[in-house]
C-alpha cells in the first residue's frame, strides 16, 4: 500500500523544502499565467484540445494501427507491451540483442512508472539520465518529485553540493557552472552510448511522428546520436493529426513552463534513411498499455487518459504546494496523480490519494485539456470507501450512517441538535474540547474549537416567533 | 412589483454554530423586502457524506431536502458551497431522468447562493448598512470556481458606508478547510490556512469576511489559536450592520 500521511509531517517540517516549494512553484505559476494571458483563445483551444482527445480516446484501436502502419512504413518498428514485465522485457531484449553498454534516457514518466532503469541496471546497463534534472535526481539516488521539473525539490545550492561531491567540481553555486559541468559529464554519455531511450509527448497517427518537446537539447542527442533509439508511450498519446499539434504544443508548452515555444521541438519520424547523415540506424516504439486499458474501459474515467503530463495542476494544487511530491509516494503526483494512481495500481493499493485534496478545484479550473479532476476524485473516493467497508459497516461508514439517519428525520436532527447545544457546548472551554477524540482532536491540534450557541438558529427563530 | 417570496435553507452548520450569521441573512432579505420562509423541517445538503464518498448516505439527506423545497419558488443559501451541493452536484446522486433527478436539477436552478441573489436577482448593490472598519474579503473555492461569483460579494461590501476594503492577496487561493479534509489530513490543512492567515494580516485588515463559516470556522480556529485579534465575519452579518 502506497501511503501518504506518514510522510506529511517530514514534508512540512522540512524548511529547504518548503522553500524551493514556494520559490519554484510561485515562478512557474506566474510564467504560465503570463504566457496564457497572451493568447485571447486560450478558452477555445481548451475546449478544442479535449475534443480532440475524447475523440481520439473514443477511437483508439484505430488510431494506434494507424501510427502503427506509419511507423512501419517510415522504418521503424512497434512493440505492444501490455503491461511492466512486457515493457521492460522488450527494451532489454533489444539492448541484449546489440550488445549494449550504455544507455542515455532522456525524459520518460512511463519509464519511472515500470521502473525501466533498475530493470535495465539489473541486465548489467549502464543507465544515464540526461534531462539536467532527471541527472540530478538520479545522482541522488531519488525518484522524480515533479512531471515535468524532477529535480523541483532541490535548490541549487543543494545540487551545487551533489556536483561537488559526484562530480567532483570546484565549489560553485552559479547555475551556468553548474549546468556547464553536468554538460560536459553529459556530452561524453551521449557520444559512447549504444542505445537512447525517450519519452514521447505526442504520437501522430496520420504521419507516425513522434514529437518530444525539451530545452535543453538531450532528447535530441539521445534520440539521434546512439545507433538505436526506442520509443516509449502510454498508448493515450496518440493524436490524429499533424494540424492537432499546434493546438497542443501551445497548451502544453505554455502550461508546463510559461515559455511561448521551448527551445527544440523533435519530430521524428523514423531512423535514418538512406543519404541522410545523421539519426538512429534502428528506430523502435514500445506502446504500453499497464492499466490504461482498463481506465478507458471505464466510461467514467476515459478523460483521465487525456492527460498530456504538463504538470500545471501539480503547481496550482494547495496540498502539493505544502507536501512536495515525494510525499504522495507514488510516480504520478499531485492532483491528476491521485487520479491516475488508485486507477492504474487499484484504490486498495492507493486509498489516500483521492483524499489529499481540499476539492478546491484550481486543478480543474487550470487543466489545458479541461480533465475534471475534482468529480473524478468523489468517485475515487466513493470507490474506496465502498472496498474498505463492504462487510463492515464500523467506524466513519457507521458515523456515516447515523449521521444520514439524523439528518432524514427534523425529529432526530432536534435532538442531535439540543445535544450538541445543551450538552456539547459545555465540554468546550474556550476553544479546547476537555474530551479530546477523533475527529476533535485532529481538529484541534492547530485550530482553536468555535465556541458551540446555547441556541441554535431554529430555536432562536421560534423563541422570537418566527418572522421579525 | 408584487413581493418575492424566498426559502432559506440555512445549512446545518449556521444553524448549529453560527446561528447570528443565519438571523443576519434572513432579517438582510426581509429589511430589503423579500418574504422569508424558514422551513423548521430542514437539516442538511448532504454534502460532508458526498465529499467523504458516502453517496447512498448523501443521497437519503438529499431525499429529504428535496421534499422540503419542492415547492419553493426560490432558495436563498447563505453558503456558496452548500449551493454548489445543490445546485451542481444534488442530480448526479440520483439516475439520470428519473423524477429525483428532475426534481433536483429544477431546485438546483432555483437556487441562490445569498449574494448572488442580491445583486442579480434583487439588483441591489447597496443594502444600507454602515460599518467603519478595515476589511478584507475571502474568495470560497466551490463559489467562485462552480459558480463564479467573485464580484456579487465585493460589489456589495464596497457599497457599505465607511467600510475600508482592502483586497487580500491570494484571496481565490484556498483557504485548506475542505470538509473532511480539514481532520484528515488536519497538518497540511492547517499549513494552507497558515498561509492565507499570513495573508490576511498582510492586508492589515481587522476583519475577514467570507459567504462560507465553513472556511471562517478553519481560519476563526487558526487566528484564535495563534492569539491573532483579526475577526472573521459572514457577509450577511456584516451587510446588517
Amino acid at each position: 500500500m502506497i501511503e501518504i500521511k506518514p510522510n506529511i509531517p517530514g514534508a512540512l517540517a522540512n524548511q529547504q523544502l518548503q522553500r524551493n516549494l514556494k520559490h519554484t512553484l510561485t515562478g512557474s505559476l506566474e510564467s504560465r499565467n503570463a504566457a496564457v494571458a497572451a493568447v485571447p483563445n486560450w478558452q477555445d483551444l481548451r475546449n478544442h484540445a479535449r475534443q480532440v482527445k475524447l475523440h481520439t480516446l473514443e477511437r483508439l484501436d484505430l488510431y494506434l494501427e494507424r501510427l502503427e502502419t506509419k511507423i512501419e512504413a517510415n522504418g521503424g518498428k512497434v512493440v505492444w507491451a501490455e503491461d511492466t514485465a512486457a515493457a521492460v522485457a522488450a527494451i532489454v531484449e533489444i539492448a541484449r540483442s546489440r550488445s549494449a553498454r550504455k544507455v542515455v534516457k532522456s525524459k520518460s514518466m512511463l519509464t519511472e512508472e515500470i521502473h525501466l532503469n533498475p530493470a535495465l541496471e539489473d541486465a548489467g546497463l549502464d543507465v544515464v539520465e540526461t534531462d539536467l534534472g532527471e541527472y540530478i535526481v538520479q545522482l541522488c539516488g531519488e525518484v522524480p518529485s515533479h512531471l515535468v521539473t524532477p529535480a523541483l525539490h532541490k535548490s541549487k545550492e543543494e545540487v551545487a553540493e551533489l556536483f561537488i561531491e559526484k562530480l567532483g567540481m570546484t565549489p560553485t553555486d552559479d547555475i551556468g557552472e553548474l549546468t556547464q559541468a553536468a554538460r560536459r559529464v553529459l556530452r561524453q554519455h551521449f557520444l559512447s552510448a549504444d542505445v537512447g531511450i525517450s519519452g514521447v509527448n505526442f504520437a501522430v497517427a496520420e504521419t507516425g511522428t513522434l514529437v518530444v518537446v525539451e530545452n535543453e537539447g538531450n532528447a535530441r542527442l539521445s534520440t539521434s546520436v546512439p545507433r538505436t533509439h526506442i520509443a516509449i508511450m502510454g498508448i493515450e498519446k496518440v493524436i490524429p493529426r499533424v494540424s492537432d499539434l499546434a493546438v497542443f504544443l501551445k497548451l502544453l508548452i505554455r502550461s508546463a513552463t510559461g515559455q511561448k515555444v521551448t527551445s527544440y521541438i523533435n519530430l521524428i519520424s523514423g531512423p535514418r534513411r538512406a543519404g541522410e547523415v545523421d539519426g538512429p540506424e534502428e528506430f523502435y516504439l514500445i506502446l504500453v498499455d499497464n492499466g490504461r486499458t482498463k481506465v478507458h474501459s471505464d466510461l467514467h474515467f476515459r478523460q483521465s487518459l487525456a492527460c498530456i503530463r504538463c504538470g500545471i495542476c501539480l503547481n496550482v494544487c494547495p496540498v502539493f504546494q505544502k507536501i512536495g511530491g515525494h510525499a504522495y509516494g507514488s510516480v504520478y503526483q499531485g492532483p491528476i496523480g491521485s487520479v491516475l494512481t488508485p486507477q492504474f495500481l487499484s484504490e486498495s493499493v492507493a486509498p489516500q490519494h483521492p483524499f489529499a485534496s481540499s476539492l478546491c478545484g484550481a486543478c480543474k479550473e487550470i487543466c489545458p485539456v479541461k480533465i475534471e479532476i475534482p468529480d473524478l476524485l468523489l468517485e475515487l473516493r466513493q470507490r474506496v470507501q465502498e472496498k474498505t467497508t463492504k462487510g463492515r459497516p464500523f467506524g466513519e461508514k457507521a458515523a456515516m450512517i447515523v449521521w444520514a439517519w439524523m439528518m432524514t428525520s427534523p425529529f432526530r436532527y432536534k435532538l442531535a441538535s439540543w445535544l450538541v447545544t445543551r450538552i456539547a457546548r459545555r465540554f468546550i472551554s474556550k476553544g479546547k474540547p476537555l474530551l479530546n477524540f477523533p475527529p476533535l482532536s485532529a481538529w484541534q491540534k492547530k485550530r482553536d474549537l468555535p465556541p458551540i450557541p446555547a441556541r441554535s438558529l431554529k430555536e432562536l427563530y421560534r423563541a422570537r416567533g418566527g418572522r421579525k | 412589483m408584487s413581493q418575492m417570496n424566498v426559502s432559506f435553507f440555512a445549512t446545518c452548520l449556521v444553524d448549529q454554530v453560527y446561528p447570528q450569521a443565519g438571523l443576519a441573512a434572513m432579517d438582510l432579505l426581509e429589511r430589503l423586502g423579500v418574504a422569508v420562509e424558514f422551513d423548521l423541517r430542514q437539516t442538511c445538503c448532504g454534502q460532508p457524506a458526498f465529499n467523504s464518498g458516502y453517496r447512498q448516505e448523501a443521497c437519503r439527506v438529499a431525499r429529504s431536502l428535496l421534499e422540503i423545497f419542492c415547492e419553493s419558488e426560490r432558495i436563498v443559501v447563505p453558503s456558496g458551497s452548500c449551493a454548489t451541493m445543490i445546485k451542481c452536484y444534488l442530480p448526479s446522486l440520483f439516475s439520470e431522468g428519473s423524477p429525483e433527478w428532475e426534481s433536483a436539477r429544477e431546485i438546483g436552478a432555483r437556487t441562490f447562493e445569498l449574494s448572488d441573489f442580491l445583486v442579480n436577482i434583487l439588483g441591489i448593490t447597496e443594502t444600507g448598512a454602515t460599518f467603519a472598519e478595515k476589511v478584507t474579503f475571502h474568495d470560497s473555492c466551490h463559489q467562485l470556481r462552480e459558480l463564479g461569483i467573485s464580484q456579487q460579494p465585493r460589489t456589495l461590501i464596497k457599497h457599505v458606508k465607511g467600510i475600508q476594503f482592502v483586497e487580500l492577496e491570494d484571496a481565490n487561493r484556498c483557504c485548506g478547510f475542505g470538509g473532511t479534509f480539514a481532520v484528515k489530513f488536519d497538518e497540511v490543512s492547517a499549513a494552507i490556512g497558515n498561509d492565507k492567515v499570513g495573508r490576511i494580516r498582510e492586508s492589515g485588515a481587522d476583519y475577514v469576511v467570507a459567504n462560507d463559516v465553513s472556511c471562517l470556522m478553519h481560519l476563526d480556529g487558526l487566528l484564535k489559536r495563534q492569539g491573532i485579534g483579526v475577526k472573521t465575519m459572514h457577509l450577511a452579518e456584516l451587510l446588517i450592520k
